[in-house]
């Protein structure tokens, strides 16, 4: 996984609540069986609304995605991180996100910053009203810093440690691979088994 | 102080817990399917890791599968190359795989619980949000990523995050019409699409213990939608009787001392719930969706609510957005929204129940002209168990075309989809904007609604048709 410390990028304000992730990347662009290749699928059906604001010229190479509440909701497609990624979104600072894409966003480094949504309307006013705004996200501090804001988040310390080492979940959990044998040594038999009696 | 079911569940599952760490939960069951599994099968192969536990996991097709002639190639290649792909790595890996065709295959979530597999007081995961479906049998399932996938396949286990509990409690009668699925969009309007976030819901009370397994699945299912990371039902002699006899349920001795631990998975009486919701089943009526998000719904009786009505600022502008997409107007009495498609399946609602009680609302009616009605049994054995009660031809002879087993237009993957600005009374779980097709109007309804509303072209529940309704066992 790619390693987040602190990243300084200019945003992209969407004023919408309830992003799905049917919105994010439509279900026909879910046949690829690749991690990458998904950034045009990214809001594909809003990007062809000439006036969305992903579309303004002044909005590309934005790396900050700030979003109003419950963000990231429905489908556990990952790639709905990955066509963040793959957009070039390196950060997205939202009150709420659904628990399956924050899990998803985490596990690939895309750092999902959660603030009070008065903080995310003062970030929405300066970016609306300069898009060169930019706005630091930094996880060594836990903090998100741009013109006139400076807001603390949480993040537990275990999640951050993970991804400013950028390290593999699956390496660590089979640093425990004893406890794992131990725990299957002592499973009931009438647990179910998928291979057939 | 006493423990919630769910905590029980996930006491019995930690491998390790250590300071400072999260959890990490040995997985009983892990279903896989095309659409989320390549990449996680890359991965494996790229560190050049096994399957950890073959016989804990099981395949099957049913995303991107077509649900006419299956017995042909599958025109869109790009559809093809991913079940070709899952076929590929199911061989590698040594995973048991139920294809297109098979007997066993159709709708990860209605296949793993009519195999016996979910079980009470399992932890059951599966790269697809709707897991939470498996909640029903007492079990902790929950829907992961495609990299939790990958780590479930190497490891069998998972790090995960604690949660929060939450109690919803429905007490009294479901009156006559009113079913599982009005029942959880209501559960789903009161407390908001984020209401569960952090959550796991035991569903409870009265009004849950009377339901049948089918029905309890049809809740949980939907708990997604009200954010939670999962919805859980207390086992009982329902669900035991239920399992017994299928073909992965304990047997021997085994059933006897699954039994035992099975009788145990319920909430102490001195356990304290983060969260309680109350709802008096008595006050429910038939419930429809108006707007792009499962929260957005109100009774069928009830009128297209206006978006000034709405105190929060996000709820109405997201009110207007969901007006303008939906082509509605506030004020519009929902028994007026005329449609173009009414879809029966799903793993919301797509088990034999559910086409019964479609079937007895169309039999001996037909299906309004410039409709079309779409029934996808959720699983071949569905199918099966459908076509030997004559339910198919109960379909056919109103008008309605039978399907082959799949996800179908829950989410048009395949080619069942909405045209744009088509409108659908749906049985399924999401009626988020195209999420049946590009520019398509999805409204969520029960099967019983959904078949009315073919019957009479716009929303209805059976209680409208005129000739009163004919609810007699087919």
């Amino acid at each position: 996984m790619e390693a987040f410390t602190t990243h300084t990028g200019r945003a992209v304000p969407l004023r919408r609540g309830n992003v799905d992730t049917d919105q994010i990347i439509p279900a026909h662009w879910l046949k690829k069986v690749t991690r990458n290749g998904f950034e045009d699928g990214l809001f594909e059906a809003w990007r062809k609304d000439e006036s969305f604001v992903l579309n303004a010229p002044e909005r590309k190479g934005a790396t900050v995605l700030v979003a109003g509440p419950d963000f990231g909701t429905g489908s556990s497609r990952e790639h709905a991180v990955w066509a963040l990624q793959n957009y070039g979104f390196k950060t997205v600072l939202s009150s709420r996100f659904a628990d399956i894409f924050r899990g998803n966003s985490l596990k690939n480094g895309l750092l999902t910053v959660v603030l009070p949504q008065e903080t995310i309307e003062q970030l929405w006013q300066l970016t609306e009203a300069d898009p060169t705004a930019e706005i630091t996200v930094d996880l060594v501090a836990r903090e998100v810093r741009a013109e006139g804001v400076t807001a603390p988040f949480e993040l537990d310390d275990n999640a951050r440690w993970r991804l400013l080492e950028g390290l593999d979940d699956i390496s660590l959990t089979l640093a425990n691979e004893p406890d794992i044998a131990a725990f299957e040594s002592r499973r009931p038999s009438y647990k179910p088994s998928t291979v057939r009696a | 102080m006493g423990r919630t079911l769910a905590e029980k569940v996930w006491d019995d599952h930690v491998v390790r817990r250590a300071e400072g760490e999260p959890d990490l939960l040995f997985i009983d069951l892990h279903l896989l399917h095309e659409v989320t599994s390549p990449q996680a099968f890359d991965g494996l192969r790229m560190n050049g890791r096994q399957v950890r536990r073959t016989d804990l996991t099981i395949a099957t097709e049913d995303h991107n599968t077509p649900t006419l002639d299956i017995d042909k190639p599958i025109a869109d290649p790009v559809s093809r190359t991913q079940l070709e792909t899952l076929r590929k790595n199911c061989a590698e890996f040594g995973v048991r795989l139920h294809p297109l065709g098979d007997v066993e295959q159709g709708v990860v979530h209605v296949v793993g619980p009519q195999l016996g597999l979910t079980q009470p007081g399992t932890t059951v995961v599966c790269g697809d949000s709707h897991t939470s479906t498996h909640g029903a049998f007492g079990a902790l399932a929950f829907g992961i990523g495609t990299s939790q996938v990958e780590h479930v396949l190497a490891t069998q286990t998972l790090p995960l995050a604690p949660f929060r509990t939450m109690a919803v409690t429905v007490d009294g009668e479901l009156p006559e019409g009113v079913t599982a699925k009005d029942l959880i969009l209501a559960v789903i309007a009161q407390i908001g699409t984020g209401g569960g976030q952090g959550y796991v819901i035991e569903y409870r009370g009265s009004a849950i213990e009377k339901l049948s397994m089918e029905s309890r699945m049809t809740i949980c299912n939907m708990s997604i939608e009200a954010g939670a990371r999962a919805g859980m039902i207390a086992p009982d002699q329902i669900t035991f009787d239920y399992l017994e006899g299928r073909d992965h349920a304990p047997k021997g001795a085994d059933w006897d001392a699954a039994l035992e631990y099975w009788r145990t998975l319920h909430t102490d009486g001195d356990a304290v719930f983060d969260h309680e919701v109350r709802i008096d089943a008595g006050t429910l009526t038939p419930f429809v969706t108006w707007g792009t998000n499962p929260g957005q719904g109100v009774p069928l009786s009830a009128s297209v609510p206006d978006p000034a009505s709405f105190a929060d600022p996000g709820d109405r502008l997201s009110a207007e957005k969901a007006l303008e997409y939906m082509g509605l107007t506030a004020g519009q009495p929902l028994r007026e929204v005329a449609v173009d498609t009414v879809f029966v399946g799903s793993c919301t609602n797509g088990r034999i129940e559910d086409l019964r009680a479609a079937a007895s609302v169309v039999q001996g009616r037909k299906v309004a002209d410039g409709v079309r009605m779409l029934v996808v049994p959720g699983s071949v054995r569905v199918a099966l168990q459908a076509v030997h009660e004559g339910l198919d031809k109960v379909f056919t002879e109103a008008g309605a075309e039978w399907r082959h087993a799949g996800c179908s237009m829950c989410l048009g993957m395949n080619p069942d989809q909405l045209a744009p600005g088509e409108r659908s009374a749906s049985t399924s779980n999401r009626n988020f904007e195209g999420r049946q097709g590009k520019g398509g109007r999805t409204h969520l309804v029960s099967p019983q609604v959904a078949a009315a509303t073919a019957v009479l072209g716009h929303l209805a529940s059976p209680a409208d048709l005129s000739d009163a309704p004919v609810l007699t066992e087919v």
